[in-house]
């Protein structure tokens, strides 16, 4: 079923909302900003239409799951789980509080976060693994798992494939955040990927590629994707890293950023349509 | 009765254990037929499959899972330790050929760093059985546990009826007042006869303790030990760092015990390999050997 315009409508005000909760988690510390806001309309979408998983049934054994593998974008869902009731949006503030369990990469005491992650390539397994106990139930649980593009590099992911798809497991699907950039390169600058669909087509998988920032197409893609069975299901979402703020938007060097209040304010205001944000933060290296 | 009869026996009662191999049949071959889709084997893929199985434990499943201990331990290990480690998730690690058990394969086969990585993941449980008959004695409680446990697996046949097993409890099958000997897993055996050698020959006192679990390890038993005033051996087929020589070491330091300790082990080399028998004359881990290195280390320390 096509989305509704007003469905439409509130997906991008929660979009907005959680762009502003990334903004404010780039300070204090810092966070991988550009990763974050590269998924935003993915996480949103999951949560708002894909995912039959909300903060009132976290624990029940039919919830679908979603797992975030990059773990860079966590930023993008705790803003999203909080303006869903996950829980409290102060909460968010303890970013970076070590008497929280808010950093840089997904905690599972956080309600909403299936697993862990931050070593890359681990995440696929993981969600295989529930793919499967779902496909021995014979249940109907919708299992997701989101990686970067630059963690294609891991071998690991390509294994899991491989294995995922011997046991016909269609009802587990792969989301690509194709935001082009990894750590501090772009993908085909470091270790080329493309054709990317080739390389998920010849692993055996049911592949779509569509424009990562479009509830729309977004939506066209899982709903096509769920009529194709037998095997694990991979969408590529082409999307640009930092989507949102055009002074960070597809710069190698805004990957990590810890920006000062000021700096924030005036992103704040770059979000809803004024230009031309003085950025003068240096991108920290951390890696 | 084997590991295998033990698994079918206990997977069957329970319906939330899957039985998992990377392509390591050897200890799982007739499950396939018994448990149907509750045996995954995902190939050659020790990452993949230990990845899978915390998934399967997150939906409550409770996956024993099989490899060659090397490529268990190591090549899957940061899964091991960020997946169920970090998770602690009840994952049972069956471990095949560890240690000397991997005779004629070669340094690439050989796990003798297994229990020290092993040990090193916060709630991870580390056993190795002296033989068959304590295997089958060590693996219900591990398999009933809600910790996630590492098995040296040790399915050699011994001549040896081994007591109950309590877990985190030694076996101690003698006390001694000159040397006792801690041994785990396939030595014991070996340790055995040490011990009756320099027993019958030398007219020495010496205790015998079955480690059987190196984690969590029985600080009480290593206590006692130097508090009767034993000299103390550890024989190990495992390096000398990380494994029970450094767990006595630990052991003894945090109780502020000072006590002779010989240890028998590999030092900074893989030992090379060949038929068993031939490997642990090469690498002195013969009876008479160790008692001969025991006599005369112990000569010297009473000098």
């Amino acid at each position: 079923m096509m989305l509704t315009k007003e469905k439409q409508k509130q997906m991008e005000s929660l979009a907005l909302k959680v762009r502003e909760h990334i903004i404010q988690m780039s300070t204090g510390g810092g966070c991988f900003i550009g990763a974050s806001l590269s998924c935003v309309e993915l996480i949103v979408y999951l949560y708002s239409e894909w995912l039959r998983t909300d903060k009132d049934n976290l624990k029940s054994i039919k919830r679908d799951y979603l797992f975030l593998s990059k773990g860079h974008d966590v930023p993008a869902l705790y803003g999203t789980l909080a303006e869903l009731g996950f829980f409290p949006v102060e909460r968010l503030k303890n970013h970076l509080n070590p008497l929280d369990n808010i950093y840089w990469h997904p905690n599972r005491n956080i309600p909403g976060v299936e697993f862990h992650s931050g070593s890359l390539g681990h995440l696929p397994a993981v969600a295989a693994g529930v793919a499967l106990d779902v496909k021995i139930k014979k249940a109907g649980n919708r299992v997701v798992v989101i990686t970067g593009d630059g963690e294609l590099n891991e071998g690991s992911i390509w294994e899991t494939l491989l294995v995922a798809n011997a046991f016909g497991l269609d009802n587990l699907t792969l989301v690509v955040d194709r935001n082009q950039f990894q750590a501090n390169a772009k993908t085909e600058d470091l270790i080329p990927l493309e054709p990317l669909q080739h390389k998920f087509i010849s692993f055996g998988c049911n592949v779509i590629r569509t424009e990562g920032h479009d509830f729309t197409a977004l939506d066209l893609a899982f709903e096509h994707l769920q009529k194709q069975t037998g095997k694990v299901k991979v969408i590529i979402a082409d999307t640009t890293r930092g989507k949102g703020l055009p002074s960070i938007e597809a710069k190698a060097n805004r990957w990590f950023c810890s920006f000062t209040d000021e700096e924030a304010i005036n992103l704040m205001k770059e979000l809803h349509g004024n230009s031309g944000t003085i950025l003068y933060s240096e991108t920290l290296t951390v890696r | 009765m084997g590991y295998e009869k033990l698994l079918i026996e206990t997977a069957m009662k329970d319906e939330r254990i899957i039985v998992m191999t990377a392509e390591n049949r050897a200890l799982v071959r007739n499950i396939p037929a018994v448990l149907g889709n509750r045996f995954i084997d995902t190939g050659i893929t020790e990452q993949t499959m230990v990845g899978m199985a915390a998934g399967l434990a997150l939906r409550g499943r409770i996956p024993i899972i099989h490899a060659l201990a090397p490529f268990l331990a190591m090549r899957a290990f940061e899964f091991i330790r960020t997946d169920i480690g970090i998770a602690r998730l009840p994952v049972k690690l069956s471990g095949y050929i560890p240690g000397l058990l991997s005779d004629g394969n070669g340094p690439t086969h050989q796990a003798i760093e297994d229990v020290s990585l092993m040990r090193g993941i916060p709630g991870m449980e580390v056993y190795a059985p002296a033989d068959e008959d304590d295997l089958m004695k060590i693996l219900p409680s591990v398999w009933a546990s809600p910790h996630p446990a590492y098995v040296r697996v040790n399915h050699k046949a011994g001549n040896f009826t081994h007591d109950p097993h309590t877990p985190g409890k030694a076996e101690i099958i003698s006390e001694g007042s000159d040397v006792t000997i801690l041994v785990y897993g396939y030595l014991f055996g070996n340790a055995l006869e040490t011990k009756l050698i320099l027993e019958k020959r030398m007219s020495m006192s010496v205790g015998l303790v079955n480690m059987r679990s190196l984690k969590p390890v029985d600080e009480e038993a290593i206590v006692n030990v130097a508090a009767q005033g034993s000299n103390i051996v550890t024989i190990e087929d495992h390096f000398k760092t990380g494994g029970l020589f450094s767990i006595v070491a630990e052991t003894l330091l945090k109780n502020r015990i000072s006590v002779p300790v010989i240890p028998i082990s590999f030092g900074e080399h893989w030992f090379r390999p060949g038929i068993l028998t031939e490997v642990l004359e090469n690498e002195g881990f013969l009876p008479e050997q160790m008692a001969e290195k025991i006599m005369k280390t112990t000569e010297k320390i009473k000098l």
